[in-house]
């Protein structure tokens, strides 16, 4: 039996390396090789060389995809967890590995470490900590111990400017989700004997698809950190370890896999079922050749001017004409005044804003004032009268005065006044049949409980029309 | 089959499911955040992934992860977001993975405010990351082109291997039409090149580091020659009314709409005008606007920015008649009777 043979995980030659094919680039003593070697070798041990899929993160370990013979995607600084999720969606069985040195997980990438950890995805990161910058030259890393001098604190790190070493583990462990969280040091080969248990029961987790890991691994970086490889070692456990301390923060034992529900997916007819309408019981009459309509229905947030809109360009396209709405939106909606604009024509329609209505529907006196002006004339419009306590002082217009509110009030539903209002100009204009009116309210309304209701007030406003059918 | 009313910004997620999208990955901002509304509905109603993102960063280097590993993915933003996700955009660039990113532009700079704009077409369309690479930019200008050009964008994305922008506006993402769906509902094809977690696979790496000069070089080589390419295969545009036009609008998204009504109007009034509405905006439409300029005698450009696409029709127009530009910011909108009475104005003392 061959006791020490190089991991199948790795590559045989470093192709993708370039010159040197028969070394890796890290610099002497460097932890790096010692943290690819541990988990070659567990990839092999485990027998999820196929289905790894190693995601380099920027920094020294960049170029981990010279080495390690498995998929391999290269991330952008910091985001190597963002990456894994997408990778994670895509192909549940993948076994995903995120390696990321301490600017690109403590530094850089703290926002999508901490959300892929809460998220528990199936995933397990190694966490380089060597407390320095190495890929860019020996800079001050989040990681970096008081007082250490590097090229950006050459006096040293000082707290009162630079902060204190940031401990991932310990942040890691402040969120619930996380199943495994342990800190590791390559400092002696007893702990880097530790170190692949570590690492075994990080990656044997994500193929039990237990959730997230995650292994913050102490790691010498004698070059930046000008010492010697064996003085580089007793740095760490002097210095390093006692400002990280080396332990198991999580382990979860008897975690309950909750089974993956997933939907099917859904393909051809079935997909177009989902967004196809059918509107054919609708019946609909041919529409009346009427002059374009340019409406504005205008209201308090809640007096249901949007649903009025969208209830008019339904029943016109039901009528096979065209109709465009446009709302106004965002904090406007959020109380305040409201308004949708509808444009109905028998032809395309260019611009779908309604600068100069030939229809108002003023539910509100704020929309009466702002919208007066702006209306056609020989326009029309129309007075919730209800709350509208003063007259149309227009005189080249026809002004239309409905007790909207008061009248949705005796239907049972004050919130229909909008229906009320939208009845009327139907039976005044003929932009529509209120027939079809009626037809699409059943179909338009979210909430069932309210269809009966809001068919009785188009009843109310049809009663009110025949009634005062001079006014119109 | 039977139209219905859908609003632009949910007739993007129609389009998309149908055009065999697989993933979406957003964070809510106004006035694109319906999209994601819609895609949290429809995409886990359908099998398909949905995940709000801790942010736009992370958003975007998700969809590099569900492209690199043979996923359909998309986001949909607004400039804010789109500039958050510029870094994410140049590495999908690099390393040749295609996604579909929707940008409903609102007005800036900054976090400036809700309404429409079309301030981030220099960022879109010149590509506003490091790096030299393109985007392909379709600019829809009605709901139905929301749902039908995002349907035909994944196909784009995958044959091109590029990301592929719907460049629209606020009014256009809020704006409610009857639509028609496409009725024939696509899938993607397994990547040669991406990653699928098995054997067969494994050989592949997604990167766009390239540590050597030459290959580096190289690569770009290769991506300017991709997108003379696609230059080559792919224009859209629309004429109306351009064959005996003395003056053309030039314009794309709210602005088309509101310039085409101004058009009819102003033809009532004598004015010999047509339009050229670019439906793409990468690749531009700079040889029919060549074509036109030999015909017309000025061209008009109607925009919500600074003169951002004004800049790519004096390209084409290469001097050859003068270019007015008629611009908005802020989120003002002008109205049809503005444009209208301002052409009539410029045309008192130029074209006869």
């Amino acid at each position: 039996m061959i006791k020490h043979q190089k991991p199948r995980a790795f590559f045989d030659t470093f192709e993708r390396k370039g010159p040197g094919q028969k070394n890796t680039h890290y610099c002497p003593g460097c932890g790096h090789g010692t943290a690819h070697k541990l988990i070659a070798e567990l990839i092999d041990e485990l027998h999820i060389q196929d289905r790894t899929i190693f995601c380099s993160p920027v920094g020294c370990s960049v170029f981990a995809y010279y080495y390690f013979d498995t998929g391999n995607i290269q991330c952008s600084h910091g985001r190597a967890p963002a990456v894994a999720t997408g990778i994670r969606r895509t192909h549940k069985d993948s076994i995903l590995i995120s390696y990321q040195g301490d600017g690109d997980l403590a530094g850089i990438g703290t926002a999508e470490i901490i959300h892929a950890a809460n998220r528990g995805e199936n995933l397990t990161v190694f966490f380089i900590n060597n407390a320095i910058y190495g890929m860019t030259g020996g800079q001050l890393a989040p990681t970096t111990l008081i007082g250490q001098s590097t090229l950006t604190s050459p006096g040293g790190r000082v707290q009162s400017r630079d902060g204190s070493p940031i401990g991932m583990a310990e942040i890691m462990d402040a969120i619930k989700t996380p199943v495994f969280i342990e800190r590791v040091s390559l400092a002696t080969p007893g702990k880097v004997m530790r170190a692949r248990k570590v690492f075994k029961k990080a990656l044997l987790n994500q193929v039990q698809k237990r959730g997230f890991s995650f292994v913050e691994v102490l790691s010498p970086c004698p070059v930046n950190w000008k010492l010697t490889p064996s003085r580089a070692r007793r740095w760490m456990e002097e210095k390093l370890e006692p400002v990280f301390p080396v332990m198991n923060f999580r382990e979860t034992e008897d975690l309950k896999i909750n089974k993956e529900t997933i939907p099917p997916v859904l393909k051809g007819e079935d997909l177009l079922n989902v967004f196809r309408v059918n509107k054919d019981q609708l019946h609909p009459p041919k529409a009346k050749e009427i002059s374009d309509q340019f409406v504005k229905i205008s209201g308090f947030g809640g007096q249901g001017v949007m649903s009025a809109g969208v209830l008019l360009a339904n029943c016109v396209i039901a009528e096979g004409r065209n109709a465009t709405w446009i709302p106004s939106y965002g904090p406007a909606m959020r109380g305040g005044t409201a308004n949708a604009s509808v444009i109905v024509s028998g032809k395309n329609i260019g611009s779908p804003l309604v600068d100069y209505p030939n229809v108002l529907i003023a539910m509100n006196l704020p929309s009466l004032n702002i919208f007066e002006e702006k209306v056609l004339p020989g326009g029309f419009i129309f007075i919730n009268s209800s709350i509208i306590t003063r007259k149309v002082k227009r005189e080249d217009v026809k002004s239309i005065y409905v007790p909207a509110s008061d009248m949705a009030k005796q239907g049972g539903m004050l919130a229909a006044a909008n229906v009320i209002m939208l009845s009327l100009y139907m039976l005044a204009s003929k932009v529509s049949d209120i027939q079809t009116l009626k037809k699409v309210i059943p179909l338009s309304i979210k909430k069932k409980e309210y269809i009966d209701v809001n068919l009785k007030i188009v009843d109310i406003a049809i009663e009110f029309y025949e009634k005062n059918k001079d006014a119109f | 089959m039977t139209k219905q009313l859908v609003k632009g910004n949910e007739a993007i997620v129609y389009g998309a499911l149908l055009g065999g999208a697989t993933h979406f990955f957003g964070y809510p901002i106004t006035p694109a955040s319906e999209i994601a509304h819609a895609a949290a509905l429809y995409f886990p109603k359908t099998g398909r992934e949905f995940l709000q993102a801790e942010s736009e960063v992370a958003a975007i280097n998700m969809i590099y992860g569900a492209a690199g590993a043979g996923g359909r993915a998309m986001t949909a933003s607004s400039g804010p977001g789109v500039s958050l996700m510029a870094e994410g955009i140049s590495y999908l660039a690099g390393a040749e993975l295609p996604c579909v990113i929707v940008d409903i532009q609102r007005a800036g700079p900054g976090l400036g405010n809700i309404w429409p704009e079309q301030g981030d077409y220099n960022t879109v369309v010149k590509s506003g990351a490091h790096g030299n690479y393109q985007n392909v930019v379709f600019a829809p200008a009605s709901a139905q082109e929301m749902c039908d050009f995002t349907y035909q964008a994944f196909e784009i994305a995958d044959k091109y291997r590029v990301v592929v922008f719907i460049l629209s506006d606020a009014y256009i993402g809020q704006m409610m039409e009857p639509i028609e769906i496409p009725n024939t509902p696509r899938e993607g094809d397994r990547k040669d090149w991406a990653l699928y977690a098995d054997a067969e696979s494994r050989k592949n790496l997604i990167t766009s580091i390239f540590m050597n000069q030459q290959i580096q070089s190289d690569h770009n080589k290769k991506l300017q020659n991709k997108y003379r390419l696609i230059e080559h295969e792919l224009l859209a545009y629309e004429e109306e009314e351009t064959d005996e036009a003395d003056v053309i609008f030039v314009a794309y998204g709210i602005c088309a709409r509101i310039c085409y009504t101004a058009m009819e109007e102003l033809r009532t009034l004598g004015i010999k005008i047509g339009m050229l509405r670019p439906q793409m905006l990468f690749p531009f439409p700079s040889r029919p606007i060549q074509q036109l300029a030999q015909k017309v005698k000025k061209c008009i450009v109607v925009e919500l920015s600074d003169g951002q696409m004004a800049v790519d029709v004096k390209l084409a127009v290469n001097g050859a008649i003068p270019v007015l530009e008629y611009n908005w910011m802020g989120g003002v909108v002008p109205t049809v009777k503005e444009i209208v009475e301002r052409v009539q104005q410029d045309m008192k003392g130029g074209a006869k």
